[in-house]
């Protein structure tokens, strides 16, 4: 097996840049990993003809000053892509073929990417381990029987597999960092409004954002610079310059100051999570950075509060697959209401049913101010809580994951204990604030761990910066034994 | 708050998905103790709090009322389960 496909995305590029190697071998060497990795189900759809056709005109016209110049990039199905089956991971949209480009893969094109796949995730996104998924769920190459996190699972495997690069997911509550600390990779969810939501299928809208899952912080700098821009067809972009995140990058992190929020330390959180956190802690003073203790008293709250904020959105943006313009439709049904009855039935899976009936519930008369009103007012106390020592820090650190990847099948039977996974990093996705999850170290297990460090407001810069100098200091190895092969 | 199975039929009925009477005593289940855990925010006062419905500052932009589209009656058609011609197809509606 090549070893070229092990590299980093910017070692990947400085090879295509140096004319080292062509687009079209590159793209022929990830094709022939992805064939000789069906085991870990990370691919719904492959792209191979295109991602051939698309490296052989690069090849023959190289434009070398792009972001991403001839690098094949497979993505989580969860974004449009015309002419490709976007299915959600959800039978609902099993024959789905967008007419249109989402803004981000659009933007990763325009770079100089090229589509090779797309990858694996829990049915509309609603999961922490990529077992909700209508294609079946996707194994971690850390070990065969563990879960890859989710929703992002198929991106977080795929990318540590190395059966793609780099890659992109959405994070709504967590999707984006949880998989990739349980997966020893990188992923960062941007400021709600960084990155174009326009063509992703929505979930929650006022939480979902899509960002990059990368092998390396300086990867992740390239990715979020080449996906992230203003965009007139999200209501929700945010109006600003585009950033040079990859330029900008440096590990000077002399006198920042870095808050420790005591809320994080929760009950029964494994020794080893808690080491590795102080780990990162000494890590970062001894780089010059000064530690301070804070507290976000509302973070218990965060959970609880994101459990009826999230469904009550999905539940008015799921109302949407109706069986009439797309996607599936039952035979079933005497006139139009049972046909809608019959196509939700068959179409959803049990956790998108359960989600929209929480939903429809707390949206409905009599229960809106007790349940909805009351979860965007906790939230406001939550966004609060972080404004407020933001004025004291300049980023915060904390863990990613209460616990390392578990077992397949481990938490499908009680929905509390599989939410509580995103305990760490629901809190961020309700503040509309950027976070990083970059991986720490291995537990016992021989499992990756990672940290999280907290941003202000469009802050990505100096959070990438703080993850590059530790990253550079952690000396974190991942050990994948490519046992699946 | 408990959900039994009458307050499933009902959501579900509002949420137009069927739902096997044989998955919904399990489904209560579930319901009935993530609503429990939902409903630990009843701990807190929020009584001179402003809900956050937004998390951005800025007022959403409005644009210009003109067709930027159009011509693509056959490209939304493309997906549709069942079309005739320019058409989707339901089942009647009206006897």
């Amino acid at each position: 097996m090549s070893e070229i496909v092990k590299k980093n995305l910017s070692e990947i590029i400085d090879l295509i840049k140096k004319k080292e190697i062509k687009s079209e071998e590159l793209a022929n060497l990830y094709i022939d990993k992805v064939n000789k990795s069906k085991k870990l189900n990370s691919y719904i759809t492959t792209c191979f003809e295109h991602a051939i056709q698309k490296s052989k005109e690069f090849d023959k016209k190289p434009n070398l000053n792009s972001l991403l110049p001839g690098v094949p990039l497979a993505v989580k199905d969860l974004f449009c892509t015309n002419g490709f089956k976007t299915t959600a991971g959800s039978k609902m949209l099993e024959n789905f073929i967008p007419q249109y480009e989402s803004t981000v893969t659009e933007n990763l094109w325009k770079e100089g990417a090229i589509l090779l796949g797309k990858l694996n995730c829990d049915e509309y996104a609603m999961g922490s381990s990529n077992e909700t998924s209508y294609f079946g769920n996707v194994v971690n190459p850390i070990a065969k029987d563990t879960v890859p996190g989710g929703s992002s699972g198929g991106s977080a495997s795929a990318l540590a597999a190395d059966l793609t690069p780099a890659t992109i997911g959405t994070d709504t509550g967590g999707s984006i960092r949880q998989p990739a600390s349980f997966t020893g990779t990188v992923g960062l969810k941007p400021t709600y409004g960084l990155c174009s939501r326009w063509g992703i299928v929505a979930f929650a809208s006022s939480l979902d954002q899509a960002g990059p899952m990368t092998k390396s912080v300086k990867d992740c700098s390239i990715m979020l610079e080449a996906m992230a821009g203003f965009d007139k067809k999200d209501s929700t972009s945010i109006e600003k310059k585009k950033e040079n995140y990859s330029k900008n990058l440096k590990t000077d992190i002399k006198g920042l100051k870095i808050g420790i929020p005591k809320e994080y330390r929760v009950d029964n959180m494994p020794k080893e999570i808690d080491e590795l956190w102080n780990k990162g802690k000494s890590i970062l003073k001894d780089l010059g950075a000064d530690i301070i203790d804070i507290s976000l008293p509302h973070t218990k709250y965060a959970l609880p509060t994101y459990y009826i904020v999230a469904p009550a959105e999905a539940s008015s943006n799921l109302a949407r697959y109706d069986g009439v313009k797309y996607g599936y439709r039952s035979s079933k049904g005497n006139d139009l209401i049972e046909m809608y009855e019959n196509t939700r039935s068959e179409g959803f899976g049990d956790e998108v049913k359960r989600r929209i009936l929480i939903g429809t519930y707390v949206l409905s008369s009599g229960y809106y101010d007790a349940y909805y009103l009351k979860a965007q007012k906790v939230r406001q106390l939550i966004k609060k809580d972080f404004d407020e020592n933001f004025g004291k820090v300049d980023a915060i650190l904390t863990p990613s994951t209460p616990s390392s990847a578990f077992k397949i099948g481990e938490k499908t039977n009680d929905p509390i204990s599989m939410y509580l996974n995103d305990i760490f990093t629901v809190p961020v996705n309700l503040a509309g604030l950027p976070a990083i999850s970059v991986p720490a170290g291995l537990d016992k297990k021989g499992y990756p761990l990672g940290l999280q460090l907290i941003g202000k407001t469009l802050d990505e810069q100096n959070i990438l910066n703080v993850a590059y100098a530790f990253e550079k200091n952690c000396n974190f190895k991942n050990e994948i034994k490519n046992w699946w092969l | 708050m408990s959900i039994d199975k009458d307050k499933i039929k009902h959501i579900s009925k509002l949420a137009r998905i069927s739902i096997d009477s044989k998955k919904s005593d399990s489904l209560a289940k579930d319901l009935t103790s993530i609503f429990k855990f939902i409903e630990q925010l009843n701990e807190l006062n929020t009584d001179k709090v402003e809900p956050l419905s937004s998390i951005l500052n800025t007022p959403l932009r409005s644009r210009e009322d003109q067709i930027n589209d159009g011509k693509i009656r056959d490209k939304i058609l493309e997906n549709s389960p069942k079309k005739n011609e320019e058409f989707f197809v339901v089942p009647k509606v009206i006897e």
